[in-house]
């Protein structure tokens, strides 16, 4: 019978096993692209911007500029409310990188009204201006909420600072 | 159970192989692949001269920190034979033997090395997580310095508002998985714990502890997958795989509702279809649903259709998925108990199904006879299902 072993290594004889270290210096610089360079400047006027299908109707936010379930080029823009529902919500103690965080953040996928059903809806993933025991207890699901928004914007998903709760399910 | 007439060859698995999972190993890409893919040569009692064509996977060239890493890590095992890498995400490690079966079946190979690699560890500083931050949409989430697991922690919320599941019930998939694995010889997390320790391990993105989630490995695992004339030329004990299944929902995650996977739904009705399963929850003996967090068990049982939607936490705490119950899931341990090479740890589960339908998965062996099996995986955002349907 052949030998098939491997070697693990503690993190210990890790560190004096490497033989080379390498640190990929890319940066990249990300074009908006058609459907992002518009709904970036209605981020700037404090607005939220998306393209509504001719089909099934519902409103792309974020936007595109095709229907990935009708497969049909979108044309027709349309503003959305600043507000909608907690459809999920999460305590983050890390980041990135797997940094702790000193203070914990919630962050979660808002459910924007205008169109939509049980299963696809306008959404976007950001900070909730709420406190963590809202998120344990589950009372943020369903919550209703608005956007603060930033006074200096850029044209940034961070125009939107986050979203507060306006009223409780 | 109706024959598959859709294929021009049937497609049998004739031998696996899999290195120790660990946190850190010395050896090399290269040498993972080499070390697993003689494994399963040996077992299926073939050389690197009989094998027509290699398929293999792995997760993002990140990880290595190779680019074209597919070219690299199979330089041992695929020098002049046509050889192709799919990579699918998290899916990848089941979507290798599916390729695989498309080669064979369609009659271009007889006989083919299946491998997936992963050295995760290479990836180092500050940790192997970061190099997910990449994986995010660049405009309009990367920006909120995302770490992948909360994307998860979102999902699993979800799922527990939406289904009334409590973190205690989900904590038992942990519990069970890291004991099943305590029979695994490639195990890296393996453990006898309680409920409370998961629920009390640190938190890392709310409702996700620690001891919810799968370890960071390295490893590799093949298979060698045959035309039938070779299966029955080889082996007296061959297994089938008789459906494969993959379907993709949009990258756009936050416009659909996370509670329940469509995605593993379509892919598995998909393979369901190949291999003439109507009910699947009467007709699938053991199953691997992928398990990297403790929910995704529960979750992907159910878009298998293995339970009803939402009933997968009451049928773990029956007991059902025990290895002596009626449904065994994740009988290997699971990647939260032999550990989550990404690529890896897809095919960990599709070697064990073989194993378990070949009487071979020693003290692991599950209580019940089985005749049909499942292994499925799942990645990317949140977004691609792969499935296998394995029959002795």
């Amino acid at each position: 019978m052949t030998d098939f072993k491997v070697t693990p290594l503690s993190e210990d004889s890790f560190r004096n096993a490497i033989r080379e270290s390498t640190s990929p210096r890319a940066v990249y610089d990300m074009a908006p692209g058609e459907a992002y360079t518009k709904f970036f400047e209605g981020l700037r006027e404090g607005k939220i911007l998306g393209t509504k299908c001719p089909s099934c109707g519902l409103v792309h936010v974020p936007p595109k500029v095709y229907c990935q379930y009708c497969y049909l080029p979108l044309t027709q823009w349309v503003e959305v409310k600043d507000e909608g529902f907690v459809e999920t919500a999460v305590v983050v103690y890390i980041a990135a990188e797997r940094e702790r965080l000193e203070k914990p953040e919630v962050v979660g996928v808002i459910r924007l009204e205008g169109s939509g059903d049980r299963y696809r809806y306008p959404g976007l993933m950001h900070r909730i201006c709420t406190e963590p025991e809202e998120v344990k207890s589950s009372r943020i699901m369903g919550a209703k909420v608005k956007a603060r928004w930033a006074t200096e914007r850029k044209g940034s998903i961070n125009d939107i600072e986050c979203f507060e709760v306006v009223s409780w399910k | 159970m109706r024959p598959n007439i859709n294929v021009k060859n049937r497609v049998a698995v004739v031998g696996a192989g899999l290195t120790l999972f660990r946190r850190r190993l010395m050896e090399t890409p290269q040498e993972l692949s080499w070390i697993a893919a003689r494994q399963a040569l040996d077992q299926a009692g073939l050389d690197f001269n009989d094998i027509d064509c290699v398929v293999s996977g792995s997760a993002p060239d990140a990880f290595d920190g190779v680019h074209m890493k597919g070219e690299y890590y199979v330089e041992g095992v695929a020098n002049g034979k046509p050889h192709v890498r799919v990579f699918v995400g998290g899916g990848t490690g089941v979507f290798v033997p599916v390729a695989a079966w498309w080669h064979v079946a369609s009659g271009l190979c007889r006989k083919v090395l299946v491998l997936a690699e992963e050295k995760m560890s290479s990836a180092s500083r500050p940790h192997p997580q970061a190099v997910f931050k990449h994986i995010w949409d660049p405009l309009v989430e990367k920006p909120l310095n995302p770490n992948l697991i909360w994307i998860f922690a979102m999902e699993m919320h979800r799922y527990m508002y939406r289904c009334g599941v409590r973190k205690e019930d989900i904590a038992l998939v942990s519990v069970k998985n890291k004991r099943n694995a305590l029979d695994h010889p490639s195990a890296q997390a393996a453990a006898k714990i309680t409920v409370d320790d998961v629920l009390n391990s640190e938190m890392l993105v709310y409702p996700v502890n620690r001891l919810d989630v799968s370890p960071v490995s390295d490893g590799a695992g093949a298979m060698v997958m045959v035309s039938e004339e070779w299966a029955n030329r080889l082996t007296d004990n061959p297994i089938w795989v008789e459906g494969v299944g993959f379907n993709l929902d949009s990258t756009n995650w936050t416009n659909r509702d996370l509670g329940y996977p469509v995605y593993l739904k379509r892919a598995a009705e998909m393979a369901y279809r190949l291999a003439g399963i109507e009910n699947p929850m009467k007709e699938i003996d053991v199953a691997e649903p992928y398990d990297p967090f403790d929910y995704k068990e529960l979750h992907h049982m159910e878009g298998l259709g293995l339970c009803p939607p939402c009933k997968a936490a009451e049928v773990t705490k029956e007991g059902l998925t025990q290895r002596d119950g009626d449904l065994p899931t994740s009988p290997s341990g699971g990647l939260l108990g032999v550990g989550n090479p990404i690529a890896a740890a897809g095919i960990m589960k599709a070697i064990e199904i073989f194993w378990q339908l070949r009487g071979e998965a020693g003290a692991r062996q599950v209580k019940k006879d089985v005749v049909t099996g499942l292994a499925q995986a799942w990645g990317d955002l949140m977004q691609v299902g792969t499935v296998v349907v394995m029959r002795r």
